[in-house]
């Protein structure tokens, strides 16, 4: 199959952070709503309706496209403030609307057959037959796959499905099957299902110890860091804990996916988007990975061939990464 | 309410699996699920042999259902999920959509608590296409669920997860292997070594989490056991016991006194103690931190 061209997606947690992705070279933005419809629920973040016009405005003015995401879970409780969501997206001409729910979006196919869907990766969907099922059930067009699968396995799974395949190729790893993690509300009550917020900041204590400096999360001790070391948010998958007397990252080290290598491979294999994570990042962490995605993509695509990472894009992607470090993830096997 | 045993979520050696399934043929339990949920490389028991298992506990009178991975990643996952749905004596249990679109608008199934259902909407949806259960998700609280209840369309019969180290997360990573500094591919099978799983605890001795291979569970046994009056007020149909290396049979039978009003919840409760491998947590069922445990007192 002769690839499309391959679209570079890029977070939009704010208007500024929205247009730095228009114009260093996203082909598409992604953003949410102010609200727990979206799995990034943090105080300041996100897009107010007149905003979220305003973006849609800037980016469509630029031949860009805006994706939205409404990948929770809606809670019995709130039902209509998804449903009113799906509407002003559709009002605001939004070009996609990302879910995770099947009730939604049996209601977005109903309700708006015009809007395009695609399947947020909090939906879990690591196979065909799952993609299928929402592709029969409610149209839709694209699948974001959860950052569990090996490359060929993403492979096998092209295979078998006709909806375009979007992969995650930098920022922040979730180690846990998207959607299938309930991790965060063992511990604080709120999760990514249920609240759209992963070890929400509400939660999280910091104190300055005599064996170090400590980061709790409800009270649970996730990390404490000596004099010198780097202190990272405690997300609670990337703490140090004690398993049988050894104290390590026991679930996964803080580092940033980076997939820029895997590109060439990509783009053969068909791959209809790249995304970028970081809708709490800031408008200059969003300037930075999306220039140097653009940059490489552009390579890439002039001459596959020769296609080479160049050590000053890894430089800048370096600095900005969770613990200054950086993997590919399950992409790469021996990851696992 | 009727009474249900969850597939074991552990790597047990097959002498062990089959024994405690002959002694789960004469336990108190109404309903029995069965099948490798977690891992594909847990092989000792293949498809053939839960089959086997599941028509001799079937002729000591239990409902069988069968269990799927709940990831499935492998062209080889797929295969397996297609016999499994392919059979036509068992009802079956989907843990991923890729099941439900195999079982739809054939036999009865059970929808799983990995996809997911949070609205009624979404739990008509599945009935719909022929889902006869539903087992809530772990985190879901009795508000929520009663809520759901009220608000959907369909009679399907509704299951919870009341006892039990909590099935809180699924990885492609296997922890298990990664505590033993090997690659999954090559994980010589330590799993086999942790009959109830590996504890996690914090650095300052906390019993965090347990790692069971590409599972992460909660440290804390969830144990609804002094919530049967709630439960059953919710109206919920099925209550589910998660088995564990030592005494899943005891435990069982507290269930169903329990359940049949023999034992007061209070006794319940005591009595239930010295069994479990560590503390009870059932704080997802009040609405908080899942490791919180709140004690059932019962209206005066």
């Amino acid at each position: 199959m002769q690839p499309k061209k391959l679209e570079l997606v890029c977070p939009a947690g704010s208007l500024p952070a929205l247009k730095t992705a228009v114009d260093n070279g996203a082909d598409c933005v992604y953003m949410g709503f102010r609200d727990d419809t979206n799995a990034r629920n943090f105080t300041g973040l996100n897009f107010a309706f007149d905003n979220a016009k305003e973006g849609v405005r800037y980016a469509h003015a630029k031949g860009k496209k805006v994706l939205l995401a409404l990948n929770t879970y809606p809670q019995d409780e709130g039902w209509q403030r998804w449903t009113k969501a799906i509407d002003n997206a559709a009002e605001l001409g939004m070009d996609a609307v990302i879910l995770a729910d099947p009730g939604l979006m049996q209601y977005a196919a109903k309700t708006h057959p015009g809007l395009r869907l695609h399947l947020s990766v909090q939906g879990s969907a690591t196979n065909y037959e799952a993609i299928n099922f929402y592709h029969e059930m409610f149209g839709i067009q694209r699948a974001v796959v959860p950052r569990v699968l090996a490359l060929a396995q993403v492979e096998q799974l092209m295979a078998g499905t006709e909806v375009e395949i979007e992969l995650f190729g930098f920022g922040g790893l979730c180690v846990m099957v998207e959607g299938r993690c309930a991790l965060s509300s063992y511990a604080t009550g709120d999760s990514p299902n249920t609240r759209g917020v992963c070890s929400p900041p509400k939660a999280v204590r910091w104190q300055d110890t005599p064996k170090g400096l400590e980061s709790r999360l409800n009270g649970i001790l996730i990390d404490r860091y000596d004099a010198g070391e780097n202190a990272g948010y405690p997300t609670l998958c990337k703490g140090r804990f004690d398993v049988q007397g050894e104290t390590y990252y026991a679930i996964e080290e803080p580092a940033s996916l980076n997939t820029l290598e895997l590109l060439p491979e990509l783009m053969r294999m068909g791959i209809a988007a790249i995304k970028i994570e970081g809708r709490q990042r800031s408008p200059a962490y969003v300037e930075q990975v999306t220039k140097v995605w653009r940059q490489a993509i552009d390579n890439c695509q002039r001459d596959t061939g020769a296609f080479a990472v160049k050590p000053s894009w890894m430089a800048e992607l370096g600095k900005v990464s969770e613990g200054q470090q950086q993997t590919l993830g399950a992409y790469y096997r021996p990851w696992k | 309410m009727k009474l249900a045993l969850g597939p074991v979520l552990y790597y047990w050696d097959r002498d062990t699996m089959l024994s405690f399934y002959d002694e789960m043929a004469d336990a108190p339990v109404d309903i029995i699920y069965l099948g490798e949920t977690v891992c594909s490389r847990r092989h000792l028991l293949r498809l053939q042999d839960y089959l086997d298992m599941a028509e001799r506990l079937a002729a000591a009178g239990k409902e069988v259902v069968i269990s799927t991975q709940t990831l499935i990643e492998s062209e080889y996952d797929v295969k397996t999920l297609r016999k499994i749905a392919d059979n036509e004596n068992f009802r079956v249990e989907a843990n991923d959509m890729g099941a439900v679109r195999l079982l739809a608008n054939k036999l009865p199934f059970v929808a799983g608590s990995t996809l997911n259902v949070f609205n009624p909407q979404t739990l008509d949806l599945l009935a719909g296409l022929g889902a006869a259960r539903w087992v809530m998700p772990v985190e879901m609280s009795r508000e929520s669920l009663v809520s759901i209840l009220r608000n959907r369309q369909s009679s399907i019969e509704t299951e919870v997860f009341a006892y039990g180290r909590l099935p809180l997360a699924f990885s492609a990573r296997c922890f298990t292997a990664r505590h033993h500094n090997l690659q999954k591919d090559d994980c010589q099978f330590k799993c086999l070594d942790y009959e109830d799983g590996l504890a996690l605890k914090t650095r300052e001795g906390q019993p965090f989490l347990t790692l069971n291979g590409i599972q992460t569970q909660s440290a804390l046994v969830h144990n609804l056991i002094g919530e049967l009056d709630t439960l059953q007020d919710a109206g919920i149909n099925v209550v589910r016991v998660s088995p564990q290396a030592h005494h899943t049979g005891e435990i069982l039978r507290l269930f169903r006194e329990g359940m049949e009003q023999r034992l007061t919840s209070a006794q319940a409760l005591a009595q239930i103690e010295g069994l479990m491998p560590a503390a009870s947590c059932n704080g997802y069922w009040h609405g908080k931190p899942g490791l919180d445990f709140i004690r059932n007192t019962p209206s005066t």
